[in-house]
Parts: structure tokens; C-alpha cells; sequence
């Protein structure tokens, strides 16, 4: 066990790990303010913010010997018996001349700068620099520049901290960034005519801990204090990376990754990252509707429940006299029910659909739905991966039908199926955003060909979906589906990691999310709580076990934990 | 608090003398305060017949103004911290990127809800660039909700007409020292710009 010093303070670390003089600061609090250093990149030790004194204590007389010159904290590893004070009055000299030497040539257009109240240069300012600016540069503004479809560069706004520079050669591998000029000139630039256009080019805007690179996405749309951060986990593909959504009055503005060490570190696909258009898109669904003699009619949410009940019991038009009462499953002759679970559901969802349909019929066919699949997985050099499998939850919804039927019945040997022998009544559970023209549209056109779709039309079709599509259109009952951002719950990503997440923002007028809707027709009280479904599920199901005590942010790994 | 507590310091009354009980001297000082009030000057003004004079319109907190820069141009950058000071929540901003080469963001529209507006000129106070100001116009009337929703038009009309008589506030401020290039930077003592 190696004992660190800091400030006086005697802390512990494990022998097999290896921190910085910022780590261990942080690990009691001290925060030692940087620039160019992240957790995520090589080190350089170039801003020169994170000076700090060190020393060594001799492991036998316990005396300290102190370094005579201050060194970068980044830099510096913490051993058995280094010692590091943050806090001395040499160290805070030191900082108020970088903070000086920073801003002598940083335009203060703090105003109009996008990154203003989260920007490190404005936080340290205040906590470290001087209260007033001795050179006589006025302010100005930046001059700036595109460097990309994505991201505009501040020119003048940058500290030169090398961040961008090194995420491209290091996490994106493709090197697009590079710095120009020397000395006070530099400035980081691409090459005349190749742009920055790699697809995790977004997580530069994050890395820059001043305003000098800005999200032409973000530009301008909403100062930063307005919004509020909600965790969630993306739904763009199976990585399920964890994220954070900022809204402000129910409008999506950004998302950002959330350091989670095990599914995809500080970064996040350009793909995720602005994938959340559609959740504001006016063609959305909105409205439950009816078909009342092959006429499409407006359904009230409070009329939903008895008119599912019809559909799925078949007793068409004497809707009154049962009020969404669970089966009587004697009289009539046996009807075959069938759902299929969308890998968009959260597993709560899918399991409550589930649960609701198996009321009606214990025998009732359940089925994955359509996986929306786009080119081929794509790794980067850090190993984090873009999935080809544009869909938060296969695994979740693949693991519960194994648990609930024993296989996995998929979308296309489920059709076949039903053009065996048609269902009665089939529900549909869908949550995909809007084709749009790449590979997945055209996979779509194909598994949702009439030919295939054939084997439905003689079925009661109830749809849920965020879009109309040729499912939709022929369906029965139409019921508006909500947005990941709009759901609480889990998602299983590829890697069998679990992660929970509550609701950002709520849904449109007009729409009930999923887990409300069947929580409202399984009768049970009060408002869908995703929480006490997952205890449920891993109650009842070995292959959830480990999602039976709270789940942390950084989510759990449903196999490590299996007793089986 | 208790009665008996070691903290309270316990006075007696001063006692009153001759004059004091009789209230005479001070029913003449009473008396003598409303008798100077009735012969002095008025200051009542008889409004609306009469218009009343604003001594300071410097500190005086009337109707908004978006004031224009030596170009005619709307000189508020949409930073939006008058939006975030203002603690009736009645200034509304859309902010854009500007058409124009040597500004970066402008608001492309600003409206301000004169009605729901509680006056206290705090936009003012945050504003960084002196685009929003409070005139000494006062007689701020309706005759709908919506007439009184301003917009920037409207905001930088009450610019125009009111700019002769009241010049921006800004240009009002002692003038900021500006060190020559000749003067050593270390001993300037200019006003900060620096809080970043």
C-alpha cells in the first residue's frame, strides 16, 4: 500500500495503480486546476496550471526533501512517499501568472461565447488569477474559422492546451488537427482541404476547456445555464453509450458523454450526438387513433384500455360491459395473441407488454422486433465502437424472451409465422426513428414489404411507433410511442451492461410513453415506476439478477454477476 | 429569547421634564413644520394635465430602450444576461449568429413583456455592452396585453425617440482612462475589463 502525501494529508493508494499528482489530489478533494491534462489523453504537460510543489519523504527517517522548483502535477507520478502540496503561496503565485499569461491575448467576449458558465478559463480566472488585467489589450472578438462540417474554431480564444490535437491522433486516429505557427502565433488548423470530419469529431468541442472550439450544432442556440443535465443513455446503436441530456422547458439542446469506464469513456459518436432530431420532429404520432369500419377514428388515452381489451379479446362493439378486466379466458373459443417487443422498449417496458399480453392468452407468441441494422461496426484506436445494430436494447429484450418463452423469436421468422398461420391479434411495439435514406430506410422498405407484411393483414393489428410507417398505416389501433429522452428505464447494450435511466423530457401532447401505458392497463397504482418493474424482473428472472439492488451510474454487467 | 437572559441589557426610560409632559414645545414644533409646508411652494403636479419633470433621467427607470451602435445597427450581442438578471423573467431573446463580418451574435429578436416588467433596471445593470436601457419615459399605456409586448422594432423606436434627449447612458460615464502606448502597462491603473 503506497501512502501519498498531500497538503499534510496522508492518502492511500493501491500498488497496482498508477496516478498523476491531479488524481490524487482529487481523490481528497483538492482540486488541482489543469488545461491540457485528460484522464483520457497522453500527457504534455504544456499549460503549466496544474504547477505544484513535490517532494519525497524518506521511508525510514519519515524526513521530506522538497524539489526546489515546482513541477506540473499531470506529470508527476505519486509514489509510495511523494509528497505534493497544492497550496502553498508559491503555488499560487504560479497560477495567477498562468492565468495572466492566458488571458493577455484571450479576446474577453465572454458574452458571446458559447462555452461561457462551463468555461475552465472563467472558473479559474476567478479562483486563481488576478482581479484586474494589468496589459492594455482591450477586448475583442475572436476571429474564427470552420474546420469542419461540425465544429467552428475561436482562433483567438484558444490556450493552445493541445487537447483536439491529441484526441484526433489518439482516440479517432485520424489526425486531422495540428498546430501552426510557433510560439505566440500558434494556432491549431487541418490541412488545406481535409476538414475535420472523423465520426467522433464532436468530442473535441467537449475536450476544449475554453470556448475556442464551438459545436456548430449548439452555436448560439441556448446559453449554457439555462439548461438542465439529465443522465441517460443513448439509444443511437447497441453501444448504449451513458450521456446527458440538456434540455431546458422540455427541448432537447445537446447531448454530451458521461464518463462511464466501461462502455465508452468520455466520448460519444457524432451519430448520437446529433441523432436526437427527430424527438422534436412535427411528424411524430401524436394522436391514438381507431379503425370503426375501415375508418381511421380519434381514440381518447381514457377509451384506450377497453378498446385494447376489445381488440385483443375480439369482442368488437360490446365494449362497455367489461371495463379492461383482466381474461375470462372460458367461453369463447381460444384466440392467438401475439407481441412483439421493439429492441427500443427498456426492459421494463417489454416485460410489462409482455406480462399484459400473457394475460390474455398464456400461450401468446413473443417476438423481437425489427433490428435496424446500418453499415458494419466501426472501432476506433481506443476500442470505442460505433454498432452497425442502430438499437438501444436488443440484448435487454433478446435476454427477457429467452427468460419468458426460452428462444428468441426474430422479426422475420415471425412474420413467416404469421403467414403460416394467422393471429388473431397482434401488437406491435415499434420506437424507431424516422428512416432517412441510408442503409437502414432501405432494410426497412424490405422487412416491411406488403408481400411480407401479408401475413398480418388478416390479424387485429395494434401499432406503437414514434413514425408512421406501412405497419402503421394498416394497423387497427394506432398508438403514439415516446423517445428514449421521453422513457425511464433499462437498456441492456451489447457488452450485457445494464444501465438505468429516468426521463428528460416529457413527451408531446397527446403522447403516453409505453411504461405509463401498460403500468395504466395492468391496473396497477399510481405513476409507472420503472424501478420497482426492474426489481420485479430481477426477482423473477435469474438472467436479471444482478439488477436487483440499485443499479450505479456506470451501470451493472448482468453476466458477471450470473449464478448460473 | 428569555427574560432572564445575560445578553439583554436592560435601560430605563429617560425621565420627562416640565415641558416635556406638557407636549406643549413639541405640539409648536409640529405645528410649525405644516405651517411652512402651506405657504411654501408646491410640488404636488397636477398629472395628467400637467407634466411632471424628471430631474435625473440618468437613474430614472421608465419604458426599455435597445439602443443602435454608430451604425445603425441593434448594439445588443444576445448574451442574454439581462434575460438571466431580470427576476421577472419578461425579456425573451432568440440569438443568432449575425450577418455581419465584424459581429459574431445579435439577437434576431427581443421582446420584453412591459407589463409583466417590475421596473427595478437590473437589465441595465448586467448588460455588457450598454444596448438596453431604462428611459425617463413613464406613461406607458395600452390597449391590449399584446400592444404591450415590445419588440426590437419597437425597442429600438423608443431609441430613436428619445436618444436627442437622453444620449446613451454610457457615453455619460466619466470617460475611461485609455493608457497611450507610451505609458508602461504595469503602472495603468485603467478600470479592469479583465473579469473573465
Amino acid at each position: 500500500m503506497a501512502i501519498v502525501l498531500i497538503n499534510g494529508q496522508e492518502v492511500e493508494i493501491g500498488d497496482d495503480e498508477r496516478l498523476n499528482g491531479i488524481q490524487v489530489a482529487a481523490r481528497v478533494g483538492v482540486e488541482v486546476p489543469h488545461y491540457c491534462w485528460h484522464p483520457g489523453l497522453s500527457v504534455v504537460a504544456s499549460c503549466r496550471m496544474c504547477l505544484v510543489e513535490t517532494g519525497k519523504r524518506d521511508a525510514d527517517s519519515g524526513e521530506i526533501s522538497m524539489l526546489p522548483k515546482l513541477v506540473p502535477g499531470c506529470q508527476t507520478p505519486a509514489r509510495d512517499g511523494t509528497v505534493f502540496v497544492t497550496d502553498s503561496e508559491k503555488v499560487r503565485q504560479a497560477r495567477a501568472m498562468v492565468e495572466e499569461d492566458l488571458l493577455i491575448r484571450h479576446p474577453v467576449d465572454c458574452p458571446i461565447c458559447d462555452k461561457a458558465g462551463e468555461c475552465h478559463l472563467q472558473d479559474y480566472h476567478f479562483e486563481h488569477g488576478r482581479s484586474e488585467r494589468r496589459a492594455d489589450i482591450k477586448p475583442f472578438h475572436s476571429r474564427r474559422r470552420e474546420l469542419g462540417d461540425t465544429v467552428a474554431l475561436f482562433v483567438d480564444r484558444c490556450v493552445m492546451c493541445t487537447r483536439c490535437v491529441r484526441f484526433t491522433r489518439e482516440v479517432s486516429g485520424d489526425a486531422e488537427l495540428m498546430v501552426v505557427h510557433r510560439g505566440a502565433h500558434e494556432e491549431i488548423d487541418v490541412f488545406p482541404g481535409f476538414p475535420l470530419e472523423n465520426k467522433l469529431s464532436g468530442n473535441v468541442v467537449d475536450l476544449c476547456p475554453v470556448g475556442a472550439l464551438g459545436d456548430l450544432d449548439f452555436l448560439y442556440s441556448q446559453r449554457v445555464w439555462f439548461m438542465k443535465q439529465h443522465a441517460s443513455v443513448c439509444a443511437g446503436c447497441s453501444t448504449g453509450c451513458s450521456i446527458q441530456v440538456e434540455e431546458n422547458q422540455d427541448r432537447i439542446h445537446r447531448l454530451k458523454p458521461r464518463e462511464n469506464p466501461h462502455i465508452n469513456q468520455w466520448w460519444m459518436c457524432d451519430e448520437g450526438r446529433y441523432g436526437w432530431k427527430y424527438v422534436h420532429d412535427n411528424a411524430r404520432c401524436l394522436a391514438p387513433r381507431q379503425k370503426i369500419e375501415g375508418v381511421l377514428q380519434p381514440l381518447d388515452w381514457s377509451d384506450a384500455p377497453a378498446a385494447l381489451h376489445a381488440a385483443l379479446t375480439g369482442e368488437a362493439g360490446e365494449n362497455s360491459n367489461s371495463k379492461n378486466s383482466p381474461p375470462k379466458n372460458s367461453n369463447s373459443k381460444k384466440r392467438r395473441l401475439a407481441a412483439v417487443l421493439s429492441p427500443f422498449l427498456t426492459v421494463e417496458e417489454a416485460y410489462l407488454l409482455a406480462t399484459y399480453i400473457r394475460q390474455y392468452d398464456e400461450n401468446a407468441v413473443l417476438a423481437l422486433g425489427r433490428i435496424p441494422q446500418a453499415g458494419a461496426d466501426e472501432s476506433f484506436p481506443n476500442g470505442f465502437t460505433i454498432r452497425a445494430e442502430k438499437c438501444p436494447n436488443r440484448r435487454g429484450v433478446e435476454m427477457l424472451l429467452s427468460a419468458l418463452t426460452g428462444d428468441v423469436l426474430s422479426w422475420e421468422s415471425f412474420l413467416e409465422q404469421a403467414a403460416e398461420t394467422p393471429f388473431d391479434a397482434v401488437w406491435i411495439s415499434g420506437g424507431y426513428p424516422p428512416a432517412d435514406g441510408n442503409d437502414a430506410a432501405s432494410k426497412e422498405e424490405e422487412s416491411l414489404a406488403p408481400e411480407l407484411l401479408a401475413g398480418l393483414a388478416s390479424s387485429t393489428l395494434i401499432v406503437q411507433d414514434l413514425f408512421a410507417s406501412a405497419l402503421w398505416r394498416q394497423a387497427d389501433i394506432q398508438l403514439p410511442g415516446a423517445a428514449f429522452v421521453e422513457r425511464s428505464g433499462s437498456f441492456v447494450n451489447a457488452g450485457n451492461r445494464l444501465q438505468s435511466f429516468e426521463w428528460a423530457i416529457r413527451p408531446p401532447a397527446g403522447v403516453m410513453t409505453e411504461g405509463q401505458l401498460y403500468w395504466r392497463l395492468l391496473d396497477r397504482d399510481g405513476l409507472y415506476n420503472a424501478r420497482r418493474v426492474l426489481e420485479d424482473v430481477a426477482r423473477e428472472h435469474i438472467a436479471f439478477a444482478a439488477a436487483t439492488s440499485e443499479i450505479p451510474a456506470t451501470g451493472v454487467d448482468l453476466l458477471l454477476n450470473q449464478l448460473v | 429569547m428569555q427574560a432572564t437572559d445575560p445578553d439583554i441589557r436592560w435601560v430605563e426610560p429617560p425621565k420627562l421634564g416640565l415641558g416635556e409632559r406638557m407636549y406643549l414645545p413639541l405640539f409648536l414644533q409640529g405645528l410649525t413644520t405644516t405651517t411652512k409646508h402651506l405657504v411654501s411652494a408646491k410640488v404636488t403636479v397636477s398629472y395628467p394635465d400637467q407634466e411632471p419633470e424628471i430631474n435625473n433621467p440618468l437613474i430614472y427607470r421608465g419604458v426599455h430602450r435597445l439602443n443602435r451602435d454608430e451604425q445603425g445597427r441593434v448594439k445588443c450581442v444576445a448574451c442574454f444576461l439581462c434575460a438571466t438578471a431580470c427576476p421577472a423573467h419578461c425579456i425573451d431573446i432568440l440569438g443568432v449568429e449575425s450577418p455581419w463580418e465584424d459581429r459574431e451574435k445579435y439577437p434576431e429578436s427581443f421582446t420584453i413583456d412591459e407589463l409583466r416588467c417590475i421596473f427595478c433596471g437590473m437589465c441595465e445593470q448586467a448588460c455588457p455592452v450598454d444596448a438596453i436601457e431604462l428611459t425617463s419615459l413613464y406613461n406607458l399605456t395600452g390597449r391590449s396585453r399584446e400592444e404591450m409586448i415590445f419588440d426590437k422594432e419597437k425597442l429600438l423606436s423608443v431609441y430613436d425617440a428619445t436618444k436627442d434627449k437622453e444620449p446613451m447612458k454610457s457615453a455619460q460615464l466619466p470617460p475611461v482612462t485609455t493608457p497611450s502606448a507610451t505609458t508602461s502597462t504595469a503602472t495603468s491603473t485603467s478600470p479592469t475589463e479583465g473579469g473573465a
